[in-house]
């Protein structure tokens, strides 16, 4: 039995388990059957699916040769239709960020607002209700007609995907600051401004930071489908771009790389979560 | 003696009821001044509403019926004359010790200069023993610890008046004790306005110079007031030695005990002047041979 830190064991589990699992992949996909017995002319027609009995899914060696082939190269760009995985990552990157920082914008004061007045609360819990539950993508048709523009559309879709769950933990996070503290700020006279920066903003940050981590996670699952409709750039155009090209690897690593990117986002907000979280 | 406070008529009652008609009062017709200097302690049972009292003095409270003057102006919310000290210390917890401090310093001084800050924030540091734990955060202290904080931080506004709300309840009785003998140092030696919330005899004994005896609720009033004139400086360890001490202890638990029951004829027919007491002032000639025996 391996003995040491719990963290070394579980890494070492965690290999394993993937060892195991390109193990069984890897047997998976390989080659069935002989030769077939065809004319040359038509066997080549038909490809090595036919020919060799070889799998259409890729094999472990066949997907790592792409993933090395994408990274050395990520950011070439030779017409519309080829561009580095790299380019095409940094452009949902890209619309991810500006659709999520137009809704911290937006959400974060409205939630201010929801979250410090009952009466705003009580008056715009209707419309936060319906919205919520919409699919962004529902919205495409609408944006695409009325902004006239697909990439400003992908963003107004990540935009309206993410503003729910920031304005809904602002608006939650403000209305329980711990009544003490704002008695706290009312008997030293503190003024409205002074109240929101100094008292209910550190107080409530930890709650937002979790919206915003909920939002960019949403953001993230919304931008794969929304370049898949909207096309041009983008991974998620990447994906559907290689699926008509049948080139499973490169779906493969897309998927791998927008699982990498989506980890790092949250752990860039679940860090920024730690900075402003406080211990009573 | 100069009257600051003067509470008239005080009333609060909660409709939490759907449909009930008139809502039960909790207080009603509470009546009571206290003066420059004073230090007046209100004891009762819990659910009489003395939170509520002293909320309303704070301005963070509305009252149902009645008004509270302060210099003979009734108050209309919260004042920086009036620095409450809260039973569960209520620092800012992202703040360290000195910015909690600081925070009030700068909403008492909007205009004061970085250094005069600093200064107004040590000296209050100092003031409360905390000298060393500047840049704590109130996670990081112990209870007793946090409390001198939040005493530190309602003297450095050098407020007129202090509310305290059973500053010491939450405290175990070592700290609470020593917390108790700096209150009364701090207090006597600043020469504070205080008024402050317990439900602790002892403590009012030891700092208070009247005790308002307030009845159970609903319909709480006060009951009667009692002076106490044991003499000051007083001391934790040798006040229960002062002849007065237990007819005064007493008298005030009898009330607790037996008094606070919300029956009509145990309340003073004018709710306006209750009756003012001073348990022990008539001595009695055997029992002080019996204090010069001993």
């Amino acid at each position: 039995m391996p003995t040491g830190p719990l963290a070394l064991r579980a890494a070492l589990l965690s290999l394993l388990l993937f060892a195991v699992f390109v193990a069984i992949w890897h047997f998976a996909t390989l080659p069935m059957g002989g030769w077939a017995a065809m004319d040359p002319e038509y066997a080549k027609l038909m490809g090595p699916g036919a020919t060799h009995g070889k799998s259409a899914m890729p094999t472990p060696l066949d997907v790592g040769a792409a993933i090395v082939g994408h990274l050395e190269d990520p950011f070439f760009d030779r017409g519309p239709n080829t561009k580095g995985i790299g380019i095409q990552l940094a452009y949902s990157i890209g619309r991810v960020l500006i659709g999520f920082i137009l809704a911290v914008i937006v959400g974060v004061p409205l939630g201010f607002l929801i979250g410090m007045s009952p009466l705003m609360h009580r008056a715009l819990d209707p419309f936060v209700q319906v919205l919520k539950p919409i699919s962004p993508l529902a919205w495409m048709p609408l944006a695409l007609y009325s902004i006239k523009d697909s990439a400003l559309s992908s963003i107004f879709v990540i935009f309206i995907c993410a503003v729910w769950p920031l304005l809904i933990n602002t608006a939650f996070g403000v209305a329980s600051v711990r009544r003490e503290w704002l008695n706290v700020a009312h008997t030293l006279e503190v003024g409205l401004l002074r109240r929101c920066f100094a008292v209910i903003l550190p107080a409530a940050a930890p709650t937002i930071l979790t919206g915003m981590r909920i939002s960019v996670g949403v953001a993230w699952l919304v931008i794969v489908a929304a370049e898949m409709l909207v096309g041009g750039t983008g991974i998620g155009y990447f994906v559907w771009n290689e699926w008509n090209n049948l080139s499973l690897s490169n779906v493969i690593t897309a998927i791998l790389l927008i699982g990498a990117v989506g980890m790092a986002l949250d752990q860039a907000l679940a860090w920024g979560g730690r900075l402003v979280s406080y211990a009573e | 003696m100069k009257r600051l406070i003067s509470v008239q008529g005080l009333a609060k009652s909660f409709a939490h009821r759907r449909g009930a008609t008139d809502p039960i009062p909790v207080f009603e017709h509470v009546w009571f001044n206290v003066h420059e200097g004073e230090f007046v302690c209100l004891i009762g049972h819990s659910g009489c509403g003395k939170t509520t009292i002293l909320n309303v003095l704070a301005g963070i409270e509305t009252a149902s019926a009645g008004v509270v003057l302060i210099d003979e102006r009734e108050i209309a919310g919260p004042s920086l004359d009036r620095a409450v000290i809260f039973q569960s210390h209520a620092l800012l917890p992202w703040f360290s010790v000195e910015q909690n401090i600081a925070f009030a310093v700068r909403s008492r001084w909007p205009k004061a200069r970085r250094d005069e800050v600093r200064r107004r924030v040590q000296r209050a540091v100092d003031l409360v023993h905390l000298t060393g734990a500047e840049k704590k955060r109130p996670s990081e202290l112990s209870g007793g610890m946090k409390q001198r904080v939040g005493i530190a931080r309602a003297l450095a506004i050098e407020p007129r008046i202090l509310l305290m709300d059973e500053p010491f309840s939450a405290l175990d009785a070592l700290t609470r004790g020593s917390l108790q003998d700096e209150a009364a140092r701090l207090c006597s030696e600043t020469n504070q306005t205080v008024f402050m919330i317990t439900h602790d005899v002892d403590e009012a004994i030891l700092l208070a110079d009247r005790i308002l005896l307030m009845s159970n609720g609903p319909r709480a009033q006060i009951a009667e007031i009692v002076v106490n004139s044991l003499p000051r400086p007083r001391h934790r360890y040798d006040l229960h030695r002062h002849i007065r001490y237990y007819p005064l202890r007493n008298h005030i638990i009898e009330f607790l005990i037996e008094r606070s029951q919300p029956v009509r004829d145990v309340l003073p027919a004018d709710p306006r002047h209750p009756p003012v007491v001073c348990p022990g002032d008539i001595v009695i000639p055997a029992l002080s041979n019996l204090e010069i025996v001993q």
